[in-house]
C-alpha cells in the first residue's frame, strides 16, 4: 500500500486539471485509468475552449494536438430535404489567444496526461477503481482498485470519472441518472483530404468550422447533431435524449445513418471514408441534477458532477475549471489538515462564484423545457424551412398575399396562443 | 454502412469474461414488453433469443457508453466496466 495526497479517479480533462494543479500545490498525486493511456477511453464531440484550456497549460496550441481553431460557428435547422441556416465567422479566431479547437480525445488527453506526468504526477493505466476505501469512522481514507492488492490510500479522492459515476453512486454521492438526464451520443471520424475539408467548409488553410443540425436532423427527437471539422478528417454525431430514443424506439447508429443522407450532410460527406465508429454519454441534467459534489475526504468533478453546459456546447471548459478548483481545495485542506466535509465545501463555493455554476444556475429549467416540449425540436424547425421556403419563391403572388400566406402557415401549425405560450417558456427558462 | 463494418473498425481488447450481466431473464421475459436495450444500444449488444427466451448479451462489441444501464426500464442490467485495459480503445475519441 502507497500513500499519496491526492486521489484522481480517471484521467479525462477533469482529472488531469486535477491532478496536475495538486502537484502544482506540492501534493503527491496520482491519476488511475482504466484505459491503456490515458484518452483511450474518452470521447467528446470535439470542441475544446482555449481560454480555460490556457489556465491549465499556458499557451498549449503551441504543443498540443490540436485538429483544426474555429473560425466559423454554424446553425442549420433541418426539415425533410431543405434547411435554413445561419453563422458567425471571425478570422481573429483564427489567431491566439483563439476561442476554440476542435480535438481528437484520444490523441489530446495523452499529450495532456504527458505534460502532468512531467510535473510530477503519477499515473496508473489499466486499473479500474472499484470503491472508495472507509475507516470504521466512515471517513474516506484512499480507494479499492481492481488489481491484486490494489488499495491506495489518500487523503482525498477526487472523482472525475466521468458521466456513469459508479464510484460516485456507490458512495451516495449520487442517485441513479434516469434516461431524462442523458443524451446518448454516436459519432464517426469520416477521413477526407484537407482540401476538400477547406473547399466545402470555405475555410483559409488550417481553420476548422462547426456546424451544428437542428429540427429533423433528429428526426423529431429531443437533441442535436454536429458536424466539426478536423485536420483531415470530419467528427459526424448525433445526440438524442436517451428518453426520447427510448419513447421513439430508435436506434443511435440508424439515427446516424439517416442524417448522412440528408442532402446538406450528405453533400459536406460525400467520398469521405470512415475511419471510427465511437458511442457516448452526455450529461444533460443541468443544475438540478447535479450530485452532491463533496463530502468529507472526496470532491467531484467534471461529467461525474453533471457540469456539463448543453445549451451551449460547453463540457470540456467546465471540466477543466472544476478540476483545477478541485485540485487547489484539495491542496488547500491537505496542508492545514483539514480535509472535513465543512472544508470540503469550499470547491462548491467556487464553482458558484464562477461561470461553472453560475451558467448551469441560469439555465436550470432548460433541460426540462425541451424535454417537456418536444415539439421545439420538431415543428418550429419545420415551420422556418417551410415560411423560408415561401419567402425566396418568386411566383408572382404579389408580397403582401405572400405575408398573409406565410402567417397562415405558422398559424395553422401552430395557434397563437400556443406561440405566446411558447415564447414564454423559452424567455422564462433563458432570459 | 452497416453497423458490424462500423464496429468492425474499433479497436478491442476483449476480456474473455463479460462485464455485463442481465440480473433475472425473468424481468425481460415476463414484465419488459418493449425491451429498449434491443434498440438503444449504440452497438447492438442486446439481441432478443426467442428460443431462450432470454436477452443474448453480446458484450464483445460494447462502445463502453452506458446508456444501456440507465436505459433499462426494470435496472435489470448490471453494467460495469471492462477490467483494467480491456474493452474498447479508441484510436481518435
Amino acid at each position: 500500500m502507497e500513500d499519496f495526497d491526492v486521489i484522481v479517479v480517471g484521467a479525462g480533462p477533469a482529472g488531469i486539471a486535477a491532478g496536475l494543479t495538486a502537484v502544482r500545490n506540492g501534493m503527491k498525486t496520482v491519476v488511475i485509468e482504466r484505459g491503456e493511456f490515458p484518452g483511450s477511453k474518452n470521447v467528446m464531440g470535439g470542441v475544446l475552449y482555449t481560454q480555460a484550456t490556457a489556465k491549465l497549460v499556458p499557451e498549449f496550441w503551441k504543443e498540443a494536438p490540436l485538429e483544426r481553431p474555429v473560425t466559423e460557428q454554424r446553425y442549420a435547422f433541418l426539415h425533410g430535404e431543405d434547411s435554413v441556416s445561419a453563422g458567425y465567422r471571425s478570422p481573429r479566431w483564427a489567431e491566439p489567444p483563439y476561442n476554440a479547437h476542435t480535438v481528437l480525445r484520444a490523441k489530446f488527453d495523452r499529450w495532456l496526461a504527458k505534460k502532468a506526468e512531467a510535473e510530477g504526477v503519477l499515473f496508473i493505466t489499466e486499473t479500474v477503481v472499484e470503491d472508495l476505501l472507509y475507516k470504521n469512522d466512515g471517513a474516506v481514507i484512499g480507494v479499492r482498485t481492481g488489481r491484486a492488492e490494489g488499495d491506495l490510500l489518500g487523503k482525498v479522492v477526487i472523482l472525475a470519472e466521468g458521466v456513469n459515476a459508479l464510484i460516485a453512486k456507490k458512495a451516495g454521492l449520487h442517485t441513479q441518472l434516469g434516461p431524462e438526464h442523458v443524451a446518448v451520443a454516436v459519432k464517426e471520424i469520416i477521413s477526407l483530404p484537407r482540401e476538400k475539408i477547406e473547399d466545402r467548409f470555405q475555410l483559409e488553410q488550417g481553420e476548422g468550422a462547426t456546424l451544428e443540425l437542428l429540427g429533423d436532423a433528429t428526426a423529431g427527437m429531443v437533441g442535436t447533431a454536429f458536424i466539426y471539422t478536423n485536420q483531415d478528417s470530419l467528427s459526424l454525431g448525433i445526440g438524442c435524449l436517451l428518453s426520447e430514443v427510448v419513447k421513439f424506439k430508435a436506434n443511435p447508429n440508424d439515427l446516424l445513418e439517416r442524417l448522412k443522407a440528408q442532402p446538406l450532410v450528405r453533400k459536406l460527406i460525400q467520398g469521405g471514408e470512415t475511419k471510427e465508429y465511437l458511442g457516448h454519454l452526455i450529461p444533460e441534467g443541468g443544475y438540478k441534477a447535479i450530485p452532491k459534489m463533496y463530502r468529507q475526504g472526496v470532491l467531484v468533478v467534471g461529467d461525474t458532477a453533471m457540469l456539463v453546459n448543453g445549451l451551449h456546447r460547453e463540457g470540456s471548459n467546465l471540466a477543466i475549471t472544476s478540476g483545477i478548483v478541485a485540485g487547489e481545495v484539495a491542496a488547500g485542506a491537505i496542508k492545514s489538515t483539514d480535509v472535513s466535509e465543512q472544508a470540503m465545501s469550499l470547491y462548491q463555493s467556487r464553482l458558484k462564484e464562477s461561470f461553472v455554476l453560475k451558467d448551469l444556475y441560469k439555465y436550470r429549467n432548460s433541460a426540462y423545457l425541451f424535454e417537456e416540449n418536444p415539439h421545439f425540436f420538431k415543428q418550429y424547425p419545420e415551420m422556418l424551412t417551410k415560411v423560408a421556403h415561401e419567402f425566396f419563391t418568386v411566383d408572382s403572388v404579389p408580397k403582401v398575399d405572400k405575408q398573409k400566406l406565410m402567417w397562415n402557415m405558422v398559424t395553422e401549425m401552430r395557434s397563437k396562443g400556443a406561440i405566446a405560450k411558447d415564447l414564454w417558456k423559452i424567455w422564462r427558462a433563458l432570459g | 454502412m452497416k453497423l458490424d463494418d462500423k464496429l468492425f473498425l474499433i479497436r478491442y481488447n476483449t476480456d474473455k469474461e463479460s462485464h455485463i450481466k442481465i440480473a433475472d431473464d425473468d424481468v425481460c421475459l415476463k414484465q419488459c414488453k418493449h425491451k429498449p436495450c434491443t434498440f438503444l444500444c449504440p452497438a447492438r449488444v442486446y439481441k432478443w433469443d426467442d428460443e431462450e427466451e432470454s436477452i443474448q448479451v453480446y458484450y464483445e462489441g460494447c462502445v463502453e457508453c452506458g446508456a444501456c444501464r440507465i436505459g433499462c426500464p426494470y435496472s435489470n442490467i448490471k453494467w460495469g466496466y471492462p477490467r483494467g485495459g480491456y474493452g474498447v480503445a479508441w484510436k481518435n475519441g
